[in-house]
């Protein structure tokens, strides 16, 4: 009996091609389904790690401006970074206007980074484009650097009026954030509008 | 070595015995009184609702009515507070429902006053979890005879018998049975406390929270409010409040078990394969045969070629 | 390697050459878990759980990582942590923590099935001592760890079984109490346990996953053993674990990752309790308090001793707890037959089975309400725990006559399925049909 069955295994091995495709075809559908299943078992293990839903949650801010004079400026708090809402004096709006774009590093009119007929509410991110300090020039009495905007003291980086990169290491004028005036005196940051 | 080992098991064999001994002596000279609870209590009713089973889904309808319920009803005592108001999302609702059902909520949230930093409230957002109806524990006793209404975020995972429990709590109010009160005089229920043979000890503080038909005045198109049905409602709402993962769990389990069985299935083939030439002695005879690899090798070293 | 057929490492590709020069990391893996490692061609089924409880010691390793991204160890957090953050806002969050509170029950199911196949097998016999003892080790640190980890929610269960587990040392006297308030840094399980028990949480598993690399380290130096306990004799005995044991593993893992799935799926809170999902409350103890299932049959023999024998009744119970696992430790010079597997020893089987019963019946003893009958079987079996294991395994194992040995792996697994487990001798023909064959 064990005879037979050996000769009927050698049967099988000396069957040649079709029943090496067939068991090479097993073994191949066999490590990859396994392969697929631990890849597909790592993807919860990534998107743990983005934002979670209470993080997402706080989408938007609302700042009261109505008690921010000309001239001065309010830092607000937006998805854990610092916002700053700077209402413009006529001179610093003129100061911006005045540089021509083609000395930009990043060109940019102060009306592209404001809303229409708010020309004097310049709302910005505060963090610095190089490697995301707070730039100084905010609170009263901070330095805003050489071009009356806002100073890094990280690295140095400058901002005019209109809080464009003018000099220093960063690439891009800080950024301006979604938002929306959703009375006369209160912003929405966050919001599309 | 081994004797003292041996001696160490007859010892606390020994002392396992005379606690037997003792325990079962107390038992039966001097038996544990029966208790009203023991003799009284019952098991959770049966409950159906559409979450349960494998393929279990949410019936939203419901929900948003279990919602109602818990919002003009439970919430006047009980907390919800693990559950944020942009998670009624998941109900039905709209964004700006979902703002108005926080604004208009009839507690609002802890805050402080931007201009003198005093401690104030305001009103509930979306991205706020519910905001409970007492301050701390002590306020919650205090205004509810000494009594803590638990929070209900997790009711239905926090209790043997989960949705069912919470139905038949809410439905089982009764008066004490005259077999009781005959067999067991001082476990009349105390003043303040209500008789519910679903509760643990028979006693539960909470009074009757659903009493009469139409208690809640549902939309127009759902089932009539009676109070089976707002307790089924209720019940339904709180499996979500508890398990809101349950859809996503019962759709990816589909997924992920179907696909470990294709992978078993096929490694169980892909073995048998492998294993093949062993069970059917193939490798006596065949290129595995430690004989025959012998032979090749020799064959091969005549023959001249390396490996 | 053990055996002097185990084929030697020899790298196809150049680069895995220049690797294996100068780490030969290749070579120790191929020896370890590849085609280098000889394996008896008879092991059974019962074989494929230590494999397997490695693969749930790395899900938990992995889950618990991520689940440590978004837990908070502190006593008014830890609950909201767990119940709000990570089963409600985390991406994925939920599966990631039913995955590793399920993990946990499967890790242990694969591990007592894989200390039982121990038992029945006389695997911790002579030379496998050391493999036996470290194995004990792990077990051990197993349960350290899935206490603590049980803890870290931080809901009424945590609680109290924080404020149970240390209370076992308060059982010592003199030093009892004050190790008690070491261990927990106050008076009672706070924001100084919890601190303290994450940070061991953590680390544990990493020692678990060192320990395991000695326990299999230690394993080939005599390599596997086999449902018969013949020792291998030549190289017909034998497989290479790649491909056969590693095609046979792979497809056992996926089945047991398929009951695992539904569990963690459909029923995922079916092995914990309820009132875990109640926050702590130090000034309420639960209606009834019972561990995790896995510490069922401890926890009975921990509360099986009522009476003051000289001792106090509690710590009876704590030395007889102790002692239980302990004496494992022991089994090596207990059991002294020089027949390993439980197949060939008539008397020593059945006795084997019934200590399978009696430590389920623990089980149900130790996972329920203290009523009398419940007390009374936990006292029974307690007791029948110690006397198999200190008294009936010596005496079985110098009394009993063994039934006649194959003599050789290969002449008991004939080819034939049907012939596999039985001794040689009592299908003389088949046996002489395939040894004629081989000759």
């Amino acid at each position: 009996m064990a005879t037979a069955r050996s000769a009927e295994g050698s049967t099988s091995s000396d069957s040649g091609g079709e029943g090496v495709r067939r068991r090479d075809f097993l073994n191949v559908a066999a490590v990859s389904f396994a392969g697929v299943g631990a890849v597909a078992a790592l993807a919860p293990l990534f998107v743990q790690m983005s934002p979670s839903q209470d993080v997402l949650a706080l989408a938007t801010t609302e700042v009261d401006i109505s008690k921010v004079q000309t001239g001065q400026g309010i830092k607000a708090q937006w998805r854990k970074q610092p916002v700053f809402i700077r209402n413009l004096t006529p001179k610093e709006i003129q100061e911006a206007d005045a540089v021509p774009l083609s000395s930009l590093r990043d060109p940019e009119t102060l009306a592209e980074r404001t809303k229409p007929g708010k020309k004097n509410w310049l709302i910005t991110l505060g963090v610095c484009t190089h490697l995301g300090c707070v730039p100084l020039g905010i609170g009263e009495g901070e330095n805003k650097g050489p071009y009356g905007g806002y100073f890094c003291p990280c690295h140095g980086s400058q901002y005019d009026t209109a809080a464009r990169i003018r000099a220093g290491p960063a690439p891009k004028n800080l950024f301006v954030p979604d938002y929306q005036f959703t009375s006369p005196t209160t912003v929405t940051i966050g919001a599309k509008g | 070595m081994r004797f003292i080992l041996g001696f160490i098991g007859i010892v606390f064999a020994g002392v396992l015995l005379i606690s037997l001994i003792t325990g079962l002596s107390t038992y039966f000279s001097n038996p544990p009184a029966p208790l009203a609870a023991n003799v009284f209590h019952k098991e959770p009713k049966e409950l159906h609702l559409a979450s349960d089973g494998p393929f279990g889904h949410f019936d939203k309808q419901q929900l948003q009515r279990g919602f109602q319920i818990y919002s003009e009803v439970c919430s006047a005592c009980h907390s919800m507070k693990l559950v944020s108001f942009r998670d009624l999302k998941e109900l039905g609702y709209n964004d700006a429902e979902i703002k108005k059902i926080a604004s208009d909520w009839k507690t609002q949230v802890p805050s402080i006053n931007p201009d003198t930093g005093e401690e104030t409230t305001r009103k509930a957002l979306p991205s706020d979890s519910f905001p409970p109806p007492f301050q701390n524990e002590v306020a919650a006793r205090a205004a509810n005879n000494n009594a803590l209404p638990p929070d209900l975020s997790l009711i239905t995972k926090a209790r043997e018998g989960g949705a069912a429990y919470v139905y038949s709590i809410l439905t089982g109010f009764q008066d004490q049975p005259a077999e009781l009160l005959k067999k067991f005089p001082e476990a009349k229920t105390p003043p303040n406390l209500h008789y519910n043979p679903y509760f643990a000890n028979l006693n539960i503080a909470m009074p009757p929270p659903l009493t009469t038909e139409g208690q809640v005045a549902y939309a127009p198109g759902n089932p009539k409010p009676t109070v089976d049905q707002m307790a089924r409602d209720v019940a339904a709402f709180l499996v979500w409040t508890a398990q809101p993962d349950l859809e996503r769990r019962h759709a990816a389990g589909i997924a992920v078990v179907v696909f470990l069985l294709f992978a078993t299935i096929l490694g169980y083939l892909a073995k048998q394969q492998i294993w093949d030439e062993v069970h059917r002695g193939v490798r006596r005879t065949g290129p595995l045969d430690p004989v025959n690899q012998a032979k090749t090798r020799r064959a091969k070293a005549k023959a001249g070629i390396a490996g | 390697m053990s055996f002097s057929w185990a084929k030697p490492y020899e790298p196809k590709h150049p680069f895995m050459r220049w690797l294996d020069d100068r780490l030969p990391l290749p070579r120790l893996v191929y020896g370890a878990v590849g085609g280098g490692y000889p394996v008896p061609r008879n092991l059974n089924y019962w074989w494929n759980f230590g494999f397997t409880a490695a693969i749930f010691l790395a899900i938990q390793i992995v889950t618990g990582i991520v689940l440590a991204m978004h837990y908070y160890a502190t006593a008014d957090g830890a609950f909201n942590s767990v119940n709000q953050h990570i089963m409600r806002d985390v991406n994925a969050g939920w599966l990631l923590r039913y995955a590793h509170m399920n993990g946990a029950s499967f890790f242990f199911i694969a591990v007592y099935i894989h200390i039982f196949r121990g038992l029945y097998y006389g695997s911790y016999k002579a030379p496998r001592e050391l493999v036996w003892m470290l194995g004990l080790v792990i077990y051990l640190l197993m349960m350290a760890t899935a206490f603590m980890g049980y803890v870290l929610p931080w809901g009424q269960m945590s609680y109290w079984g924080a404020q149970v587990i240390t209370g076992f040392f308060s059982a010592f006297p003199v030093v009892g109490e004050p190790i008690r308030i070491w261990l927990l840094g106050g008076y009672a399980p706070d924001q100084a346990a919890l601190n303290r028990f994450f940070s061991l949480h953590y680390l544990l598993p990493f020692v678990i996953a060192a320990v395991v690399i000695l326990h299999i380290w230690a394993l080939h130096i005599p390599g596997s053993g086999n449902p018969t306990g013949v020792d291998v004799k030549d190289e017909r005995d034998t497989l290479p674990f790649h491909p056969f044991y590693t095609a046979k593993d792979g497809w056992f893992v996926g089945l047991l990752l398929l009951i695992y799935a539904i569990v963690t799926f459909f029923a995922p809170n079916y092995l914990g309790h309820p009132d875990n999902y109640i926050p702590a409350n130090p000034l309420a103890t639960p209606a009834e308090i019972v561990p995790e299932w896995y510490f069922w049959p401890f926890y009975a023999i921990l509360r099986s001793f009522t009476f003051d024998f000289i001792l106090p009744a509690k710590l009876w119970g704590v030395l007889a707890m102790f002692s239980s696992i302990l004496l494992l430790f022991f089994l090596p010079w207990l059991d002294k037959s020089p027949v390993r597997s439980g197949s060939y020893r008539p008397v020593f089987k059945r006795f084997f089975w019934l200590l399978v019963i009696d430590v389920v019946l623990l089980g149900w003893a130790g996972g329920g309400a203290p009523t009398p009958f419940r007390n009374a079987i936990g006292q029974i079996c307690a007791a029948y725990y110690f006397l198999h294991f200190l008294l009936i395994l010596p005496l079985v194992s110098a009394f009993e006559t063994p039934l006649p040995l194959p003599k050789s792996i290969t002449d008991s697994v004939l080819h034939g399925e049907e012939a596999k487990a039985a001794p040689a001798g009592t299908k003389p023909r088949r046996a002489k049909t395939a040894t004629a064959v081989v000759e």
